[in-house]
């Protein structure tokens, strides 16, 4: 748990070298080293765009029409931030439990999300490198190239997605922008028609599940050397879990354990948050870094996501999942596994868990109830918290007695794993990059780390020409030498 | 419309899809939405709302090959950056673009894609608008609004008679 590399002795004396922005994740990154005359590394940075536009954005507003405007905030992991602020917003319109119909319908959304982004994040973002080698031309590192040449997988990756977002059409009323949930409960009940559309397909959709278990499982165990140490540091992590420790992505207390698995703190109702979590502000970055108040700023960051979620929880509640989670377990040695590459393989697990779950919540007949909302004592603050796909998300609203929102404060997953992105480059730098001449192929492997954690950088505007990628090689005297740029 | 059945890649839409693709709260990249709202409305005036369906998307991702299944004509609608005109309409062809992302797909690649699930592909256009801010909360500039009229008037020719949206094309 080293800040190495984070800040050079002497960077006035450095060439810089700028990955910008970060290929194939969401929104913008850019990732700047920091070499000398041998090439050998001294700082290396990845910085993200923030959403504190975004929290300003919201201010004001009406509370009622925030789980809607906070879906612009992604269009890879909208369901995410709808839900969270749905939950949130809860509070202030005094629904302290919500009826078994609309508690189902916001759960069956949120697995048909989760299932959608993991296939995405998998089979589009991350299969290219894991098919083809970190070193392959990028052409075919790109989507297209997996089309072309696995066309099985490619096509799995397709429909496993949209079937997710058909979870998601159903539920939210719309295939984007949907509106299901509302403070208090949901606004669209589930007919039978779109339940039987549903159950028609669900079976296939576990069997390729278990399929994408399968292959990454045995694409880690292929290449073990690699797999267990390609930009491995130890952390604490954090998720969290449901009734019993079962693994749960939508509702729960914080649990959170050390890098042994020793736990930091377990139990803690997320409306405490402040409590335990703090964020620290750099000089050099727009993004915050949390870390736990109780082990402080050098010890305490974290990281999120799968591979925290599948290990910081006792059991995973649906019976093909959790043998993949023990054979993980097992494979692990008993202690917990820190490779940030072993975040595929907890993906996929957590899809197949989310393929089983709205299997078992599309046989479930509340979920055609039509007692969809409820309320009580108004509040004026609320704080709502999920897992979505990349991690932990806090969405945390103070609203005035005009029902205008006055406060918010967001900490998305890629938040929650800032340090922890930073800390996977700057192995994979000094692993890799150290002493070399620099290649595109090596430039790969820092965008194969960052990717291993899936991070969302805010759904910066797409237009076509917006999103080129340039690498810079800067000398000491701030003249650029070389410079790619593509897109 | 109903869920397909995985690994059926038979369409059942209407013969022309129109993809409006943007985020409606970042300034010009709203032209998407903005123009799918317009056309929702005109499509009913005209009559035409049973022959053409309108997708709304964040962005282009690779399921939305599946929504090129079946169709006669296919055209994409986006904000662009530096588009040598405010408004462009050009025919497209499948290929493999050399991008570094897949969070959004050009267009190109989604046929690419569809081609290689084995499916026949219909003749498809880009309708590029220029849009000229991306700011956070912003509204549509005045300058892509009158883009965004020029495109109007452009796609209300083409999907009226979809037969000629070759010969409005660029170079057509």
């Amino acid at each position: 748990m080293s800040y190495q590399l984070e800040t050079a002795a002497h960077p006035e004396s450095l060439r810089r070298v700028a990955i910008d922005p970060v290929s194939r994740v969401e929104g913008h990154g850019k990732v700047t080293l920091l070499l000398d005359e041998q090439n050998k590394v001294h700082q290396v940075r990845l910085h993200i765009v923030e959403f504190r536009g975004f929290e300003k954005f919201i201010q004001g507003r009406p509370y009622w029409e925030v789980p809607v405007m906070v879906q612009r905030l992604c269009g890879i992991c909208p369901v995410s931030h709808h839900l969270a602020a749905a939950k949130a917003l809860d509070q202030v319109v005094g629904a302290r439990q919500l009826t078994p119909a609309a508690e189902k319908l916001r759960r069956l959304m949120h697995y048909g999300q989760m299932l959608q982004s993991h296939a995405l994040h998998f089979f589009h973002l991350c299969s290219p490198d894991l098919l083809f080698g970190f070193d392959s031309e990028v052409t075919r590192r790109n989507i297209v190239g997996v089309a072309r040449e696995h066309p099985e997988i490619a096509k799995r990756g397709v429909l496993l997605r949209k079937f997710g977002q058909e979870v998601i059409r159903v539920t939210s009323g719309k295939r984007v922008h949907g509106t299901g949930a509302v403070p208090g409960g949901v606004n669209k009940a589930l007919t039978v028609a779109e339940r039987d559309e549903l159950l028609r397909d669900i079976y296939q959709i576990i069997a390729w599940s278990r399929d994408a278990v399968h292959l990454i499982q045995k694409v880690h165990m292929q290449d073990p050397g690699l797999y267990n140490s390609f930009g491995i540091f130890r952390s604490n992590f954090m998720s969290l879990v449901g009734h019993n420790g079962d693994l749960d992505f939508y509702h729960g207390t914080l649990r959170a354990r050390d890098d042994n698995g020793k736990a930091i703190f377990d139990g803690v109702d997320y409306c405490q948050y402040e409590r335990y979590i703090e964020e620290e502000v750099k000089p050099w970055s727009y993004m915050k870094f949390p870390y736990f108040r109780a082990l402080g700023k050098e010890h305490g960051w974290y990281k999120v996501g799968p591979l925290a979620r599948v290990q910081n929880c006792d059991q995973i509640p649906t019976p093909f999942a959790e043998r993949e989670r023990k054979e993980f377990v097992d494979y692990a040695g008993g202690s917990p596994l820190h490779a940030p590459l072993a975040y595929h393989w907890t993906r996929m697990i957590e899809m197949l868990h989310a393929a089983e779950t709205i299997k078992d919540l599309l046989h479930d007949d509340d979920l055609l109830a039509d007692n969809l909302l409820v309320e009580g004592e108004r509040a004026f603050e609320g704080v709502g918290v999920i897992e979505a796909p990349r991690g932990t998300l806090f969405h945390h609203y103070r609203v005035d007695e005009n029902d205008l929102v006055t406060m918010a404060n967001l900490i998305v997953s890629t938040t929650n794993n800032n340090q922890a992105m930073n800390e996977a480059i700057r192995h994979v730098a000094r692993r890799y990059l150290h002493g070399r001449e620099i290649t595109e192929g090596l430039l790969n492997h820092i965008e194969v780390a960052i990717r291993a954690f899936d991070p969302c950088l805010s759904c910066a505007t797409h237009a076509l020409g917006k999103m080129p990628l340039e690498v810079e090689l800067i000398d000491a005297a701030g003249e650029r030498l070389h410079a790619l740029a593509r897109g | 419309m109903p869920a397909k059945h995985p690994g059926d890649l038979a369409g059942d839409g209407a013969p022309v899809v129109v993809f409006c693709i943007g985020n409606p709260s970042r300034g010009d990249d709203a032209l998407g939405p903005h123009i799918h709202g317009q056309l929702e409305n005109w499509l009913k005036s005209a009559g035409l709302d049973a022959t053409v369906e309108l997708i709304e998307d964040f962005q282009l991702q690779i399921e939305h090959a599946l929504d090129l299944a079946g169709r006669q004509l296919a055209i994409f609608v986006d904000a662009g950056v530096e588009t040598p005109a405010p408004v462009v309409f050009r025919r497209l062809a499948a290929s493999t673009v050399a991008t570094h992302s897949t969070h959004a797909l050009p267009p190109e690649s989604v046929l690419q894609v569809a081609l290689q699930m084995g499916m026949p592909l219909p003749p498809a256009y880009v309708l590029c608008v220029r849009g000229e801010s991306f700011a956070l909360g912003e509204p549509l500039s005045p300058a892509a609004r009158t883009s965004a009229a020029m495109a109007m008037q452009l796609l209300k020719n083409v999907l009226e008679a979809p037969e000629s949206a070759g010969h409005l094309a660029a170079g057509g």
